[in-house]
This record gives structure tokens, C-alpha cells and sequence, in this order.
């Protein structure tokens, strides 16, 4: 019991005076997270575009297969990313492995989807005339594309913060492709898997507090953004 | 009414598709510039499919759509067509933006500078009177507010067809009331060419110059409105302009434009071409039938029978009587007139209407 009360004191000494490690961490995987969802962004809202506007044979394989791909094992993902860019792998020539590159690639690969299916779903949840109606007010396709992308702009929010929530999280594809390395590769739930393991319970609180809070932000938005209604 | 211009627009063997079915089939089909046409024909009849493809969002898999002559081919084609033709939902379907905002949406697309675009939005909005509710925000408008929104929408482009697809249908009946009002106004105002797709006759029959009547993707009349109304060519368009008395019966004499038709015991007068001995069916609008309590001796009509009342229904601000007098024929009358005449279920009347408003329906 003491060794807890101790750990949850001495990680909140550590927070509140901004720990240098504690700090550069944080800060890592906010940068390695954040630039996975950004990519994720472009890759899954295009995708979700193209599902909902497109009819196309194979349309049902392939948004099963985009939903299956939102439940993706991160450790699955880490091995098949690994596999890819060892030394003699098909990706070896890039030397990626173990850079925080890696874990972006890694990160992107399990957000994807994620913002894939929920933008996909945001889009089909428009009124399905709403199209038409922007075609018919004189847009061109590109135009009315922007513009279904802006009045779904809020689920699609909900979609990025889905998939950022999903990659800040994940801690088994970044040990695998990342390795864990101080000042490199080390992010949040990597720390707190090794700082755990040696004992270092202060250190791991930390880090899971800030994990914690950082899951609360998101999930708080989300339902902020879920709650507002639709006009009419 | 306005006066009609050359053709605008022109629709020749066309054939549309939605899934599976054949959804539209138009072997010519004409909109002349000014032209105000009321498309009318029951749920699934194809109504909104005509004007989905004639606000150039569907393609055809047959056929070609004409405008101002030109035949539209290209992507490009169609997005300059669709510059200039402009659809009204149903539903309003505004964006989740400012009236404001939604309003100017078309002037946006067609870049057309702010200091103009605010002009025209002022002005669409006042027609339209939402010019009160500019900086409101979509979500908070009231269904019919939406919809004026959405009209004030459409008409701020000043499109050269405005194709309405039973824009009042999901509101309530004062406001469908007002807002038919300012519509009406601003076609009227605008000379506007338009189509009104609806399944109420009386609401095609205030806007409209023509009338087009639908039938399971085919138009199986189009033409001025009293033609249509009075004339119309089978027993499905009598049924939905409202014809509640159709009569087949066999010609017994004629002459000079006035027949007689046999219809069971009795004989009807009725005016046009037809020869002896054929069959022949009529129709009888029951707003020209005049129920009485004695025959009416002095008045032209030639056609009086004695009759039953078998059954009364509202229909609004009048009352619809049913009689047998041999045969079925359905009369209007106003409340007070049903309660002078003593009218109930089982009272014998008087039934008079004159041969004129005995009109032929096929031969």
C-alpha cells in the first residue's frame, strides 16, 4: 500500500514540476502521434470519401474490410511493419527501423482505417439528397466534395480524435518497430511499460496520468461534438 | 399567366434508369421559356426522377436532354446547365451555417463578389421574408422557415428553370398557405420558367399554366391546365384531376355536337363527337352538379335526374354528396347548402348539371 501512496506522491511531484523526462516524452509522442494522424487524415478521409461517393463492384468487400481494419492489433501491425522494413525486408534499403519514422509508419497504418470508417460513416450519415442539392446549386464535383467534407466537419473531428486516441495508446506496434529508445523512439506507453517492469512505479503513474488525461480531452470532445444537432 | 417564349428545354427518347427499373420514359417531352408546368401524378409515378434529370443530375440511358437548343453532352456541359436550372428539395436541406450563409451558397459557387453577393441575398430573403433571420443559424429555424430559407436560396441565383419538387408537402397548412403565396408572387414577378411536382391538383392548378399527369414513369397527358382538368384522356387522369363521376354508357342519338348516352335506364345529354351506337365514357366534375329539392325546369340545363343521397363526407370547406339516380354521380355542396336542403342519407333530390359539363373521356 505505501509503495502505491509513495508512487502516486512522487508522480505528482514529477508532473507538477514538469520533469525534464517526463516532459520530452510527452512531447515525443504528442509529435510521433500527432504527424501518424495527420497522415492517417489524408489517407482515411479520401478513402471514406471515395466509399461514400462512388458506387463501385466489390464496394461491401471492401468497407468490411476497412471496418475490420478499425479493430487492428497493434502488435499484428508492429510485426508485419517490422517485417517490412528489416535490414533484408522489402523496405530494408530505407534503414527505418528503430527511428521514430517508423513508429509514425507503424501508428498511420492503425490509424487509417480507423478515420477511414468513421469518416465514411460521417459522410453516409448526410441527408442523401444533400449531394444533389449542392450539385444542383451549381457546384462542380470537386466543389460539392469540399463542401460535404465541411457540413460533415464535426463526426469527422470525432474521426481524427478517434484514430488519435487509438495510436497515443497503442503500445505494442511502437516497442516492436521503435525499440524503445531514450530520446528516440521512447513514447508514453513504452516508458510505462519499462519504467513498470524495473519497479519505477512513480515514473510509470506519471506517464499513465498523462495518458489518462490525455484520453479524457479526447473522449470529452467527442461527446461535446456527438451531443449538437443537425439542422434541418 | 405568362406568356410562353420559344422552347427552353427539350427532352427527346429518353430513357432513365434507377437501379433496375425504368424509372422515366419520355418520348418528347417540351418546356417553352415562361412556361409554369404542374407535374402531378401519385407517389412513385416518377415525379422526382423527372426532375432530378431535368436539373441535370441523372444520366440518362437513353436519349438527350436539349437546352436553348444545344444538346448537353460533356461533364462540362452539365455544369454550366446546372448554372442556370436550379432544384428545390422536399426537405430544405440547408448547410449547418448561417441563413445568410445558406442563402448565398449558389452566388458563392458562381464567384460572384461579396458586395454583390450581399445584395442579392437581402433581396432573395425579403421575397422570401426571412430577411429577419439572416444571421441565424440554420439549426434553429422552424420547418417552414427552412424551406423559405431554401427557396431563398434558389431564386438568389435567378435561375432560368426553377424545378420545385413538392416543396410544401411537409408543412403545416397556413404557413404551405403564405409560402405558396410568395412563390406564386415571385414567379409571377420574375416570369421565371418553372415545374411543380406535387400530388395536389388544386396546388399545380393555382401556379401552373400546364399540367403534365404521370404514370408509373410515363406522362400520359400534358397539356393547359382547364384541358387537362376538363378533358382528361383516360379514366386515370379523371380519377386524379379530381373527375369523381365517370359514366360508360352507349350512344342513342346525335346531333349537331350534342349526344345521348344510355347509361343504364337513364339518359344523358352531353356535348361533342360521337356516333350512333357506340360506347362511350363520360365524366362529370362534381363541382358543375346542382343538387335541388324540386326539378329545375327553367334553367338550360338538359340534364336533371331524380336521385338518392347514399352518402355525405367532409372535404373541407365543403361536402361531398354522394347520390344514385340510376347511376353514381357525386356532387359538391357547401354546408349551408346541406342544411337548407335538408340533406341526409336516403332524402330523395333533384340532380342538374347541363350538357357541357358532360365531358368525353374516351372513345
Amino acid at each position: 500500500m505505501d509503495l502505491i501512496w509513495e508512487g502516486i506522491k512522487e508522480a505528482l511531484r514529477l508532473l507538477l514540476t514538469l520533469d525534464r523526462e517526463v516532459l520530452s516524452i510527452t512531447l515525443l509522442s504528442l509529435a510521433l502521434s500527432g504527424l501518424a494522424t495527420l497522415v492517417s487524415l489524408v489517407l482515411g478521409v479520401s478513402t471514406g470519401v471515395i466509399l461514400a461517393l462512388n458506387r463501385f463492384p466489390g464496394k461491401r468487400l471492401v468497407i468490411s474490410l476497412v471496418n475490420t481494419g478499425m479493430g487492428l492489433p497493434p502488435v499484428v501491425v508492429g510485426l508485419f511493419v517490422s517485417m517490412l522494413l528489416w535490414r533484408n525486408g522489402p523496405l530494408g534499403m530505407l534503414h527505418l527501423l528503430y527511428t521514430p519514422m517508423a513508429i509514425v509508419i507503424a501508428q498511420a497504418v492503425i490509424a487509417t482505417p480507423i478515420i477511414a470508417g468513421l469518416s465514411l460513416a460521417a459522410l453516409q450519415q448526410l441527408p442523401s439528397n444533400l449531394r444533389l442539392q449542392i450539385l444542383s446549386l451549381g457546384a462542380s464535383r470537386r466543389q460539392m466534395i469540399w463542401m460535404l467534407i465541411k457540413e460533415a466537419r464535426l463526426p469527422l473531428l470525432a474521426a481524427i480524435m478517434a484514430g488519435f486516441g487509438g495510436v497515443i495508446s497503442e503500445v505494442g506496434a511502437s516497442i516492436m518497430v521503435g525499440g524503445n529508445i531514450k530520446g528516440s523512439t521512447r513514447v508514453l506507453t513504452t516508458a510505462t511499460v519499462m519504467e513498470t517492469s524495473k519497479g519505477n512505479f512513480d515514473m510509470a503513474i506519471a506517464l499513465s496520468v498523462i495518458l489518462l488525461l490525455l484520453a479524457f480531452a479526447v473522449n470529452a470532445a467527442l461527446t461535446h461534438i456527438q451531443q449538437r444537432r443537425r439542422p434541418r | 399567366m405568362n406568356t410562353l417564349g420559344p422552347v427552353l428545354l427539350e427532352a427527346e427518347n429518353l430513357e432513365v434508369y434507377r437501379g433496375e427499373t425504368l424509372a422515366l420514359q419520355l418520348p418528347k417531352w417540351t418546356l417553352r421559356a415562361g412556361e409554369i408546368m404542374g407535374l402531378i401524378g401519385p407517389n412513385g409515378a416518377g415525379k422526382s426522377t423527372l426532375l432530378l434529370y431535368m436539373a441535370g443530375l441523372l444520366a440518362p440511358a437513353k436519349g438527350h436532354l436539349s437546352f436553348e437548343g444545344t444538346i448537353l453532352q460533356s461533364t462540362g456541359d452539365f455544369v454550366a446547365y446546372r448554372q442556370r436550372v436550379t432544384l428545390v428539395f422536399q426537405e430544405p436541406l440547408l448547410l449547418d451555417t448561417t441563413v445568410e450563409e445558406n442563402i448565398g451558397v449558389g452566388l458563392r459557387l458562381r464567384g460572384i463578389p461579396k458586395a454583390e453577393r450581399k445584395v442579392r441575398i437581402k433581396e432573395s430573403a425579403e421575397r422570401f421574408g426571412v430577411a429577419h433571420l439572416l444571421t441565424r443559424h440554420a439549426r434553429e429555424l422552424s420547418g417552414g422557415e427552412a424551406q423559405r430559407t431554401s427557396l431563398a436560396r434558389a431564386c438568389a441565383v435567378k435561375p432560368q428553370i426553377l424545378l420545385l419538387d413538392e416543396p410544401f408537402s411537409s408543412l403545416d397548412p397556413p404557413t404551405r398557405e403564405a409560402l405558396q403565396q410568395d412563390l406564386g408572387r415571385m414567379l409571377r414577378d420574375t416570369g421565371c420558367t418553372a415545374i411543380l411536382a406535387t400530388h395536389d391538383l388544386m396546388e399545380a392548378a393555382c401556379f401552373a399554366d400546364s399540367l403534365a399527369v404521370l404514370r408509373a414513369g410515363r406522362v400520359v397527358q400534358c397539356g393547359p391546365v382547364g384541358e387537362v382538368v376538363n378533358h382528361p384522356i383516360d379514366e386515370f387522369v379523371a380519377n386524379f384531376v379530381g373527375m369523381e363521376t365517370l359514366l360508360v354508357g352507349v350512344v342513342r342519338g346525335c346531333e349537331s355536337g350534342l349526344f345521348t348516352l344510355q347509361v343504364g335506364n337513364q339518359e344523358i345529354a352531353g356535348t361533342g363527337d360521337a356516333t350512333l351506337g357506340q360506347e362511350l365514357t363520360v365524366g362529370v366534375r362534381p363541382e358543375n352538379v346542382t343538387i335541388s329539392l324540386h326539378p329545375e325546369g327553367e334553367t338550360s340545363a338538359r340534364n336533371c335526374f331524380a336521385g338518392r343521397v347514399t352518402l355525405i363526407t367532409s372535404r373541407g370547406p365543403f361536402l361531398k354528396v354522394e347520390l344514385d339516380c340510376g347511376f353514381f354521380l357525386s356532387a359538391y355542396v357547401t354546408s349551408r347548402s346541406r342544411e337548407e336542403l335538408g340533406l341526409a342519407v336516403g332524402r330523395p333530390v333533384f340532380a342538374t348539371f347541363k350538357a357541357t359539363a358532360v365531358h368525353l373521356i374516351r372513345k
